[in-house]
């Protein structure tokens, strides 16, 4: 029946040396009998999607499977720890990335126990769909066919077209790359039972599995699951062997003829496509309830023995190539097959999730490539593209950094296969071209992004200022007759406002004035009638009392002067500033000046109203004896008791000599605070006056 | 020939009002060169430019008032677009509206500030978070970099940090190789 099975095609594609037989000889080295490094290194950020944030801290003691990484939002994966032992560090370290720039990981060092934590299987048939996927996001499973996408989000049909095939892929077309070859070995029955979930969860009519024709054994192993599972719905598909067979799109099309148009999904078609590693993780992690800490890897290349091993998450690529034997030439590691891996930074960055294949890379083995020739336009790039792009007017553009040309030649489609570099005669590093061109157009896109964002809040802003200030002028103007009555009425009842209220005219900026004071007034009375009501030494202090507020008051009102002062200037500042620009810098200064002032005024004032209860030392040193178990009250008598000290320490009697000693300290403070706004103020027209020229 | 003078008369009348309808009909609100202009402008709403904005400052190139090379965060690549929008010729960065720095975000030294809120009153996209005698801070993924916060700031608590790379951000690089050092005798 399998070879009756009409396959498709699909155009252009490579036959690059396989290089698998050394890999694949021997079985997978199990996890039992790999030896534990000193240190693990599990970066937080190994999938698609948000950045998990971390749940455990420097010194706390994890197990093997516990979560140290929560999945952010749902369109994330959670973290868990390789091993037990003790966290050392949540700090950035250098990433499995070629920039080698640095990522938020835990690092753990193990106790040797290996002691993992409860695992509960999930009884997913009586569970909900969701639940189950959220399971998975729990657990951290992520599609380890090296794109790491959330395998979650994608076990989901389509919203319109009902789901029709799940497609397996088992093709592994890279070189060297041996993992999923050696897995479906080993593992099938794992395999078939991660793919019956797979498929319940999809709703999918028919599974295949699809294996590219170099792999017999494996081809064997996974009929022979299928038939023991006696489902016929699910089938094992040899497809011939031509690189890129393995990519999903190119997969999909050889096992179902669908071809998957430019800016649409698989699913719009009802086809789903997952690795087969995938499947085995699903299954781990359902029925063990083992969330996703270890994979296989090929070791190869320029190692000893070339093998494939079971590694935790956060193993050193060093500590496991040393493990394949370690070969003294080797001058950097690929992560990923030859076509489209990656040079990695340094020697020991971690294993993570997409780390399907480790090259251990020589001289001899990659020598550097020729250096590039000029395009001839021969054409063998678009005859070798297996998406049919046209990469010789791709390169032309991106080399000339022409971005929006680039993307007319659908440049998002390439999958970075690596086909049209290999087959170069010129010696392009097309991909690298391409490569730069996606990630510039994405930095573009954010940056207009932020532009779009920056501008509308900037209107937002201004329309906003614009309300305020007309509210604000119609709620004066109604409140303008009214508050002059007020004002009057209670500048004859407070003695003290009253060189301020003879200021009062007719105008609405008299008139504002006028309300100050008021509300200054009215203030004050509140304020001298609650002290009066908590004062502790009532026969002392009440001589004291006018003197003081009198002094209290002069603050108050020179602080309401130099507001009203400040606002004004600000209404005329702003007028200017509207016609002229220029104009408005010194006016600014000139607010910002009057606004410290009248700050610090205010400050001094009150600091000498918060003082004056409190004026006699023992009632200072009774506070002091008895808040000693409250030390906010301590703090507070120990300033007044300092204050109080610093009092007689000037005079016999305290109380006056403090009011001439606070006015003086006031008086300074207010010619400090005076001569860094001047000196500022000077410094910012020097500024100024270079600027407009 | 009266005929004709007819027929001639009455398409151009014809056509005259079809003209005059749609006009009306398909009048443009606003000036699309000036939209088209702040488009491409970086929205920092910074002021180097010597207008109060982006806005303005496309306003005043749309009207021939301004040079298109006088925005220093747009930077090179700025006035190359503004260039082949408006057909003219490309011109470097004028000096004296600044230089082309790379994007950094405000940063508010927390022990330092005083919570005087002049730096959120000078902030044109609002991206200070903060209230009166409350510490301020900056919400960096909004701030555009436009640094009008850091002189109203009377105790000099706002520094500008540069943006690091992350590996979501990192660009790849543009392909190079390496030069060979040829021997003279050989042939390349």
């Amino acid at each position: 029946m399998n070879a009756l099975r009409k396959l498709f095609s699909f155009n252009g594609g490579v036959k690059p040396a396989t290089h698998k037989t050394e890999s694949s000889r021997d079985p997978i080295v199990p996890l039992a009998s790999m030896p534990l490094p000193a240190q693990f290194v599990v970066p937080l950020h190994q999938s698609v999607g948000g950045i998990p944030q971390p749940l455990v801290s420097a010194g706390e003691r994890v197990l093997k499977g516990q979560r140290i990484g929560a999945a952010d939002g749902n369109f994330s994966a959670a973290v868990h720890a390789p091993t037990s032992g003790k966290v050392i560090a949540v700090e950035p370290r250098i990433m499995a990335h070629t920039s080698g720039l640095s990522m938020l990981s835990v690092v753990i060092e193990p106790d040797g126990l290996d002691q993992w934590t409860e695992l509960t299987p999930l009884d997913w048939r009586s569970q909900s769909a969701d639940a189950v996927r959220d399971w998975l996001r729990d657990a951290g499973v992520v599609g380890l066919g090296g794109a790491v996408f959330p395998s979650h989000m994608k076990l989901r049909a389509g919203r319109n077209t009902p789901m029709k095939t799940l497609v397996i892929n088992g093709a592994e077309c890279e070189p060297f790359i041996t993992c999923d070859d050696l897995l479906m070995r080993e593992r099938s029955s794992d395999i078939l039972r991660g793919i019956v979930i797979m498929r319940e969860l999809l709703g999918a009519e028919e599974v295949l599995i699809g294996i590219e024709d170099n792999k017999p054994e494996a081809i064997a192993a996974m009929q022979s699951a299928c038939a023991a599972q006696g489902d016929r719905s699910i089938q094992t598909v040899p497809v011939p062997t031509r690189y890129p067979a393995g990519g999903a799109k190119q997969l999909i099309r050889v096992l179902t003829g669908i071809e998957v148009p430019h800016g649409q999904r698989s699913t719009d078609y009802g086809v789903q496509c997952f690795n087969v590693g995938t499947a085995y993780a699903i299954q781990q992690a359902i029925e063990l309830g083992r969330p996703l800490i270890s994979r296989i890897v090929t070791v190869a290349g320029n190692v000893g023995s070339p093998r494939n091993h079971e590694v935790l998450f956060g193993t050193p690529m060093a500590f496991l190539v040393e493990q394949a034997g370690w070969k003294d030439d080797t001058d950097a590691f690929v992560m990923g097959g030859p076509m489209m891996g990656f040079r990695m930074p340094t020697f020991d960055v971690p294993v993570v999730k997409a780390t399907n294949c480790v090259i251990a890379s020589s001289p001899a083995l990659f020598p550097p490539p020729p250096p590039e020739m000029p395009c001839i336009r021969c054409g063998e790039c678009a005859r070798a593209c297996p998406t049919d792009l046209q990469p010789f007017e791709m390169y032309w553009h991106s080399r000339s950094k022409n971005f929006g040309k680039v993307q007319e030649y659908s440049l998002f489609d390439c999958i970075e296969c690596g086909c049209c570099s290999f087959v170069c005669p010129s010696h392009i590093p097309l991909v690298d071209y391409f490569r730069f061109s996606k990630t510039e157009i994405w930095d573009r896109e954010r940056k207009k992004d932020a532009a779009d964002e920056a501008r509308v809040r900037f209107e937002a802003r201004n329309d906003r200022i614009e309300r305020e200030k007309r509210e604000k002028a119609e709620k004066l103007a109604a409140r303008t007759a009214a508050s002059r009555a007020a004002a009057e009425a209670k500048t004859k009842d407070a003695p003290a406002a009253d060189p301020a209220s003879d200021a009062a005219g007719s105008s609405t900026e008299d008139g504002k004035k006028a309300l100050i004071e008021a509300a200054m007034a009215r203030a004050k009375a509140k304020k001298e009638a609650a002290a009066a009501g908590m004062d502790s030494a009532p026969t002392e202090d009440k001589p004291a009392r006018p003197a003081l507020s009198e002094d209290d008051k002069k603050a108050m009102v020179e602080a309401a002067l130099a507001k009203a002062r400040a606002k004004k200037e600000a209404a005329s500042g702003e007028a200017a500033s509207q016609t002229e620009k220029p104009a408005s810098a010194p006016l600014t200064e000139e607010e910002k000046q009057a606004k410290i002032e009248a700050a610090l005024a205010k400050a001094k004032a009150k600091k000498e109203a918060a003082a004056a209860p409190a004026a006699p030392e023992e009632v200072a040193a009774q506070q002091t004896a008895s808040a000693e178990d409250d030390p906010v009250a301590a703090a507070i008598a120990r300033a007044k008791a300092r204050k109080a000290e610093a009092a007689v320490a000037g005079a016999d009697t305290p109380k006056p000599e403090k009011k001439v000693l606070s006015a003086e300290e006031k008086q300074a403070l207010i010619d400090a605070a005076l001569e860094r706004a001047r000196a500022r103020k000077a410094a910012a027209a020097d500024s100024t006056d270079q600027e407009p020229s | 020939m009266i005929s004709a003078l007819l027929v001639m008369t009455g398409l151009a009348i014809l056509i005259g009002a079809v003209l005059g309808y749609a006009s009306l009909k398909f009048k443009v609100e606003g000036d699309p060169l000036v939209e088209k202009i702040d488009a491409i402008l970086p929205q920092t709403q910074c002021g180097q430019c010597g207008f109060p904005g982006c806005k303005p400052y496309a306003t005043a190139i749309a009207n021939g008032e301004a040079d298109i090379n006088c925005c220093p965060p747009g930077g090179e690549d700025g006035i190359h677009k503004l260039a082949d929008l408006l057909g003219r010729e490309f011109k470097p960065l004028n000096a004296e509206n600044g230089v082309e720095k790379p994007k950094a975000v405000a940063f508010i030294d927390e022990q330092t500030c005083i919570g005087c809120t002049l730096c959120l009153q000078a902030c044109p996209v609002d991206a200070i978070s903060g209230a009166a005698k409350q510490m301020h801070t900056i919400i960096a993924p909004l701030c555009t970099g436009c640094e009008l916060c850091i002189a109203p700031c009377p105790v000099d608590c706002i520094t500008m940090k540069p943006v690091e790379e992350t590996v979501d951000t990192w660009k790849w690089r543009y392909p190079t190789f390496q030069l060979r050092q040829v021997s003279p005798g050989s042939t390349a």
